[in-house]
């Protein structure tokens, strides 16, 4: 079974609710070694991207993405705003008009997000930020495809592989964003970034089971 | 903290508020998004030329909106960047056929924001490129980085890129003469004192009596190194060498020497560095041929001064003394 409209806007309902949720811990972790907005910044434009799904539902899965993208793009500010808003509006751009979308349409999806990801803030795998979390999500994601997956499927796989990817910034220096003024003194902690693209995968893939 | 608010999250709207009353002749300013234009846009068959970033540096940028430099600042919560679709709104109101440019400091979310910006723009069939002004000697690998931040020399580049639009230069020149600028000017801050956030409450850093943060930002983020506090002579001393020999400047040199106070240090400290730059420049037989003193680009209440060397010639030179009507900036009018 696809996933149509209504669904894709469940899960972002479920992303808006684990970001609230984990806000203070995302707070925290930028006060180590950024400027301490991430989570509240993030809450913020997820708050308003439910704010205007409630307003009404657009008919295509990639129109409701759009919505996310622009919202977060003029909400959330920060380094993080254009960098998810970039990532929501390339997975749309990708999906076109698809009424439902299946598996492949799913990593596809991810594919293009994270390619505007990279393009956008130029960060490479290694550099401590969240594409250390969203390219092996990708990755993840693809093999789940191929293998036969469906959706849930496909995006657990991507959560699993974000969860771990986020970890893989602890002992590293930081080389994009404000923490890389640290230089050695990033080691030791997640990026704010990876961790809190870790937990809306997650949050994404249980919304979709 | 103590500070003549009201409420932090309505500092800046409440600040443009006052820029408003204060200088109608010369400013409009839009509340959210937030955005400050010429009184007088858009002004027709001309390149808009376009700056902004986090609030708390004035007079950079909102000061420096009117002829012959800025024609919209976009002002974002203090220190964070303006979000894309404020930016989008000042070009909006400003831009027309010959297109725009919008000036960027080298900050993550100031470059991510402006060139979404600049990307929706260009969705819309307009003409919109950014250049990036990165002139902070204080970073010293920009490979592991996000590279050198942009200071001082924002505010000489908004200047002169916001002159040879006025003149009528085409996008193509004015974004080459921006570049030009980028490649041959430098700039070194310190701090004696940290700026307090409204919506903080604390001190952005700790700093000892006895210490001075050498190779500082805009926004307290950490410097170079940290320095036992020393004579003016000597401080300052350091502070043209790390500048001179980075691009580096020579014997011969004809430069534009910028002396600018972080908002906490008085004129009289900041003239007294400025007049220990000039002897010290023109014992390396460096001339200082036009000159900038006072404070232009803050970090809000912070104690402390930065230093800032334009390498100039024939053309530098006649941009900078063409005139300028802007709240902060004004001559030749």
């Amino acid at each position: 079974m696809g996933c149509n409209a209504e669904r894709v806007a469940e899960v972002l309902r479920a992303g808006g609710a684990t970001v609230a949720e984990h806000k203070a811990e995302l707070i925290e972790l930028d006060r180590a070694i950024g400027d301490a907005d991430h989570g509240e910044n993030l809450d913020r434009g997820f708050a308003a991207v439910l704010t205007a799904l409630d307003g009404g539902l657009p008919e295509t899965p990639g129109a409701v993405l759009k919505v996310a993208a622009t919202t977060l793009i003029s909400k959330v500010g920060g380094a993080a705003g254009p960098l998810y808003g970039t990532a929501f509006l390339r997975a749309a751009t990708k999906l076109g008009d698809a009424s439902e979308l299946d598996a492949a349409a799913v990593a596809a999806g991810l594919r293009a997000a994270l390619d505007g990801v990279v393009a956008r803030g130029k960060a490479e795998v290694g550099d401590a930020t969240m594409v250390d979390a969203l390219a092996p999500a990708v990755d993840a994601a693809e093999r789940a495809q191929s293998d036969g997956g469906d959706p849930a499927a496909v995006l657990a796989a991507a959560a699993d592989a974000a969860k771990e990817g986020a970890d893989s910034t602890v002992p590293l220096t930081a080389r994009k964003g404000r923490a890389s003024y640290l230089g050695e003194r990033s080691v030791g902690h997640a990026d704010p970034g990876a961790t809190s693209t870790a937990l809306l995968l997650r949050a994404f893939a249980e919304s979709a089971r | 903290m103590k500070k003549i608010i009201n409420d932090p999250a309505a500092v800046v709207a409440e600040s443009l508020r006052g820029l408003a009353a204060a200088h109608a002749d010369l400013v409009r300013v839009a509340y959210d998004p937030d955005h400050v234009v010429r009184a007088d846009a858009p002004v027709a068959d001309k390149v808009a030329v376009i700056s902004g970033g986090g609030s708390g540096h004035e007079p950079l940028h909102t000061g420096f909106v009117g002829a012959g430099m800025l024609d919209a600042a976009v002002p974002g919560p203090v220190f964070t960047s303006p979000t894309p679709d404020a930016v989008q709104a000042a070009i909006s109101a400003t831009t027309g056929q010959p297109g725009a440019l919008l000036v960027v400091k080298n900050y993550t979310g100031d470059v991510l924001n402006f060139e979404t910006a600049a990307e929706l723009a260009a969705a819309e069939d307009l003409d919109v490129r950014s250049v990036v002004i990165d002139d902070d000697v204080a970073v010293a690998d920009s490979t592991f980085t996000a590279g050198r931040r942009g200071v001082g020399g924002t505010v000489l580049l908004e200047k002169l890129v916001g002159a040879a639009a006025a003149r009528g230069d085409g996008l193509d020149a004015v974004e080459t003469l921006a570049r030009r600028v980028v490649g041959q000017v430098r700039s070194i801050g310190v701090a004696l004192s940290p700026p307090t956030v409204p919506h903080a409450g604390e001190p952005s850093f700790d700093l000892g009596e006895g210490e001075i943060e050498f190779g500082i930002g805009i926004h307290g983020e950490p410097g170079r190194e940290r320095i036992p506090a020393e004579s003016a002579d000597a401080l300052v001393e350091r502070m043209v060498a790390a500048v001179v020999e980075d691009l580096p400047f020579g014997e011969g040199d004809d430069v534009l020497l910028f002396t600018n106070s972080m908002g906490g240090t008085p004129p009289m400290e900041t003239y007294l560095a400025h007049g220990i730059a000039e002897r010290l420049l023109a014992d390396r037989g460096i001339r200082v041929t036009r000159r900038l003193v006072g404070p232009y680009i803050t970090s809000l209440e912070m104690q402390g001064i930065s230093l800032t060397l334009l390498r100039m010639d024939d053309e530098l030179t006649e941009l900078w003394d063409a005139p300028v009507h802007t709240p902060s900036l004004r001559w030749g009018v």
